[in-house]
């Protein structure tokens, strides 16, 4: 501790979660810089999540005007036939989001993701992107890597009722609690292009079939340049050609990435909310995990499917 | 996103939320981005400066105001087409009974405290509407399934109560702090500032031999020659002085315990003497009551720090004589609150000098203020993951899917790579007096017990009724309601004060009672059976009921160890028998054993300290999960059935 207490605002704005994770981990919070791009429903849920535990800053990226697909998926924005009346979804959910909690610093920052360079990345503990290309994932995860510090990287996308989130923490050191000692852990963390370059033959076995399938979107949309999300039931017989070659490749027997499964994630790209609440938690808890120092982060892959309810941990990495 | 069905679904649907706070809040947003167009919502509560951290519809501003209500217009102002009816009203209010009930197509819950679930079970089955109930406490959470005839209900499996302790552990020899706080809570500050009328235990145990419990009372009537001062030095050397001296003389309690320390005010303050009295002056020209506060006068700044002994013997008198002195008027009625800073000041500093004396480590004011107050220790984003899997689980009522529907648990550490683990319903348990016709049994000693007692240890507490019937046959004994006559009224009464065998339909052994709640329409059968002698300690009601299972007793459990990953330290927190997601207030719990489906593995509680709703448990050697294809077969432990709960 070096002497910086709380306020008694903060004390009393705070009281519950200290109770959880400690004033130590809340102090740290406040102190945290986090970033964040691409405001559909299941990031804005994590920018609620993030503003409410007390992050010191965040700031929005998204130079998208406001859709009627946006807002209807939005709980930021009041409603508005005008729709926000020309302003970026980041400028109008910043607005809202300051009224959260008028003790973290919200802002935004205009420009293409693909734009910003390493040093942009510095300024920030925690970057998260979503809807964004698999390139885009790829650079910026390794503009993080290339700073002295670290800044931890996820990624996050809801497609139907399908999700997942990837977790890049780099080298991380965290103290575990087991039974009554305190052992010291160190997790070491795969890039995104490292992790997703691992041959499926070589992973575990019972890999979580969503991981497969979403590569082999993910795959598709690069191919054909599409947008994050750009598909439609149309596209699924290609996909599934694509899925074939893919698991040829692999050595991975097709059923493993099953027709239904894929055309789910095809057919409906708009996120389902209840599942955007799953994932934003989820995702606001490993964020809150990896600022404080606090818990035991998860590696490095999560997979929720409403479908079977199961919210899964797959650890896709050599080490 | 969703299917055509699943949108018709949504779109037809009436649905009630009961309770708008941590998972209220969250679950009325999901509700509305869902596509949800008729949305009841009923809570009593009003919105407190905590709930700000994660009940997000509300700001500073709205801070006294109705949370139903404020929560509803938040949601219309993204939403302004669908309908929202909010009540800020108690959900055991007599409108909303059955029928009130059953225009709605699924209830879902986001309460706080059991006795409010229970009730909303029971209306759910009587009108026959599916049920989504849930609960977290920090990071974790739980939503369940109730469907009547198809699944268990929500009173199937054993609720944990809240955790009593033995009088004499209280009185005479704590080993734990939480004991210290109920000690300074429930006694010591009761019998300082609270009703002077009341039982109250405080030097019972201590004095047996040595004084008449006359002589104890008078020891807290300020006499009529003394000054705040001296009156607080001699409660200060009374009570944890002479009685821990006297608890000493009797051997045989010490035996096989550590010996507590007498402190008496010489000892601690020496240096100090009568100085304070200049400082009270100072403190006594604050005007304004409610910032009254023992710390901000002694420069006690962190409530976090723990105090030395002397340090909380001066935060003891400052706050004793700021009662006296400033809210005298209060004194003789006060109940301790959580949110009154001196009340947990006193309480915080009392509990610590007992600690003292009986070598308990000491706390900070901050982990007290938890402990007393029963506080629940909770986030934002476990309330949000909830209310999305309740969102799911009642899109699947809605379809008539019954047989998709899940539990699901949110876990802070995976089982079987699992986060969330989605378990298969039980089925309803074929002796739960609330869903099927098993009949209770009663036994008890019918030539001792009054109705009263029935009424008040059983129907009540255990039965959780709120406006019983009690019949012998077809003649009447006792009945609650706003349309009884005078006469009917005082016959009720003068049959509370008789002992069961004789009233004017005689219970006694053999005896089949009807015991009925109008408003849940519950109906239960007791069997009576009569038993002369029951234990004191082991059966303090006189009266022990059967087929209703209690709370597995915690007080065996090893002590609770540090808690995983929480800034507080302390030994033993609070876990209450129902989660709330409101907040607070329940007797003082203790934290059992948790037997969340960590891959079979037990864990402590510890880490769970104090929640906003109840974390159910698991049971059984039932393999839960269907499995579609892959992985995984969860095996639940039942080893222990104590389930966490939580304020
Ligand atoms: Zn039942």
């Amino acid at each position: 501790m070096n002497g910086e207490e709380l306020t008694e605002q903060e004390t009393a704005l705070y009281d519950r979660q200290i109770r959880v994770w400690g004033v130590d981990a809340q102090r740290r919070l406040s102190k945290s810089h986090v970033f964040v791009s691409g405001l559909k429903g299941t990031v804005i849920e994590f920018c609620k999540n993030i503003v409410l535990a007390g992050v010191g800053s965040l700031t929005l990226n998204d130079d998208n005007p406001v859709t009627e697909e946006a807002l209807a998926a939005n709980f930021l924005i009041p409603f508005d036939e005008n729709m926000g009346g020309g302003g970026s979804l980041a400028e109008l959910c910043c607005d809202s989001l300051k009224d959260f909690n008028p003790m973290v610093h919200v802002s935004v920052e205009k420009g293409d993701l693909s734009s910003f360079d390493v040093d942009f990345f510095e300024k920030f503990d925690v970057v998260v992107i979503s809807c964004c290309s698999l390139a885009a994932k790829k650079s910026v995860n390794e503009k993080c890597r290339k700073l002295s510090k670290r800044v931890a990287f996820y990624t996050v996308d809801c497609r139907d009722s399908c999700g997942e989130i990837f977790v890049d923490l780099q080298k991380y050191a965290y103290a575990k609690k087991k039974a009554d000692e305190t052992v010291e852990c160190q997790l070491q963390y795969p890039s995104f292009e490292e992790a997703i370059a691992i041959p499926w033959r070589s992973l575990p076995k019972r890999v979580s079939k969503l991981y497969f399938a979403m590569r082999v979107v993910e795959r598709f949309e690069e191919v054909e340049r599409r947008k994050p999300g750009e598909t439609s039931i149309e596209d699924l017989p290609n996909v599934l050609k694509l899925r074939n070659e893919l698991c040829l490749a692999h050595s991975l027997n097709e059923s493993q990435i099953p027709d239904a499964l894929l055309e789910r994630l095809v057919a409906s790209t708009k996120e389902f909310p209840p599942v955007s609440a799953v994932l934003g938690g989820i995702l606001g808890q490993e964020v809150i995990k990896a600022i404080s120092g606090k818990g035991d982060p998860l590696k490095n892959f999560f997979f929720f499917d409403a479908v079977d309810g199961k919210g899964l941990i797959e650890d896709i990495s050599t080490s | 996103m969703a299917s055509v069905q699943q949108l018709s679904a949504i779109k037809d649907a009436k649905v009630l939320m009961v309770g708008a706070g941590g998972i209220g809040c969250e679950l009325l947003k999901t509700l509305a981005l869902s596509g949800f167009q008729d949305i009841h919502i009923i809570d009593m509560d009003t919105i407190e400066v905590s709930n700000l951290n994660r009940q997000f519809l509300f700001r500073q501003s709205h801070v006294g105001q109705s949370k139903a209500k404020v929560a509803r217009d938040a949601v219309l102002r993204f939403r302004p087409k669908i309908n929202i009816k909010s009540y800020h009203a108690n959900v055991k209010d007599s409108n909303f009974n059955v029928d009130f009930f059953k225009q709605f197509s699924v209830v879902l819950n986001g309460l706080d405290n059991l006795d409010a679930r229970r009730h909303v079970n029971r209306l759910c089955l009587a009108a026959d509407v599916p049920l989504v109930e849930s609960g977290t406490t920090g990071f974790l959470g739980q939503v369940t399934v109730h469907i009547k005839g198809k699944t268990e209900c929500y009173e199937c499996q054993p609720k944990p109560a809240p955790k009593t302790y033995p009088v004499c552990t209280i009185t005479s020899t704590p080993s734990k702090f939480v004991h210290c706080i109920v000690w300074a809570k429930d006694l010591l500050f009761a019998k300082l500032f609270g009703d002077k009328n009341q039982d109250n235990d405080l030097n019972v145990r201590s004095n047996d031999t040595a004084t008449s419990s006359e002589h104890s009372e008078d020891i807290f009537e300020p006499r009529k020659d003394e000054d705040i001062q001296q009156y607080a030095n001699r409660i200060y050397d009374h009570v944890f002085g002479h009685n821990i001296q006297t608890a000493l003389s009797n051997e045989e309690t010490w035996k096989n315990r550590n010996k507590p320390r007498p402190i008496y005010v010489k000892d601690v303050l020496s240096d100090e003497p009568i100085q304070q009295n200049g400082n009270v002056d100072k403190l006594l020209a604050n005007d304004n009551l409610s910032s009254l506060s023992a710390m901000a006068y002694l420069g006690l700044k962190n409530p976090q720090d723990i105090w030395s002994l002397k340090e909380n013997s001066r935060v003891f008198f400052a706050a004793l004589k700021l009662f006296f002195s400033k809210r005298q008027k209060e004194i003789g009625n006060l109940t301790f609150d959580k949110d009154d800073p001196l009340a947990v000041e006193f309480v915080t500093a009392a509990a610590n000098i007992r600690a003292a004396s009986f070598n308990i480590p000491l706390h900070s004011l901050f982990e007290a203020k938890g402990i007393a107050g029963n506080i629940v220790h909770a986030v934002a984003t476990t309330n949000a993951i909830i209310a999305g899997l309740i969102v799911i689980e009642a899109i699947k009522v809605l379809q008539n899917d019954a047989k998709n529907c899940r539990m699901t648990y949110c876990l802070q550490h995976p089982s079987r790579k699992m986060l969330l683990m989605p378990v298969e319903p039980f089925e309803p348990n074929k002796s739960c007096y609330v869903c099927s016709e098993t009949p209770l049994l009663l036994e008890v000693n019918t030539n001792r017990a009054k109705l009263r007692d029935l009424v008040e240890k059983v129907v009540t507490s255990k039965l959780g009724m709120s406006l019983p019937l009690i019949a012998h046959g077809s003649g009447l004994l006792y009945e609650v309601g706003d349309d009884l006559g005078k006469d009917e009224v005082a016959n009720y009464e003068a049959n509370l004060e008789k002992v069961l065998s004789e009233l004017p339909y005689a219970i006694t052994g053999g005896t089949i009672i009807t015991v009925e709640d109008l408003q849940q329409e519950l109906v239960c059968n007791i069997n009576i059976k009569h038993r002369e002698e029951f234990d004191e300690e082991k059966e303090p009601d006189g009266m022990v009921l059967h087929g209703w299972t209690p709370a597995p007793a915690a007080e065996n459990n090893k002590e609770a160890t540090d808690n995983n990953g929480a800034s507080t330290s302390s030994t033993s927190k609070p876990a209450s028998a129902d989660v709330m997601e409101a907040d607070d207030e329940l007797s003082i719990v203790e934290p059992g054993v948790e037997t969340l489906p960590a891959g079979g593995k037990k864990r402590k509680l510890s880490d769970v300290p104090n929640s906003e709703a109840p974390i159910d448990e698991k049971r059984a050697k039932k393999i839960p999960e269907k499995n579609d294809g892959d992985d995984v077969i969860v095996m639940l432990d039942d080893g222990n059935d104590d389930d966490i709960t939580a304020s």
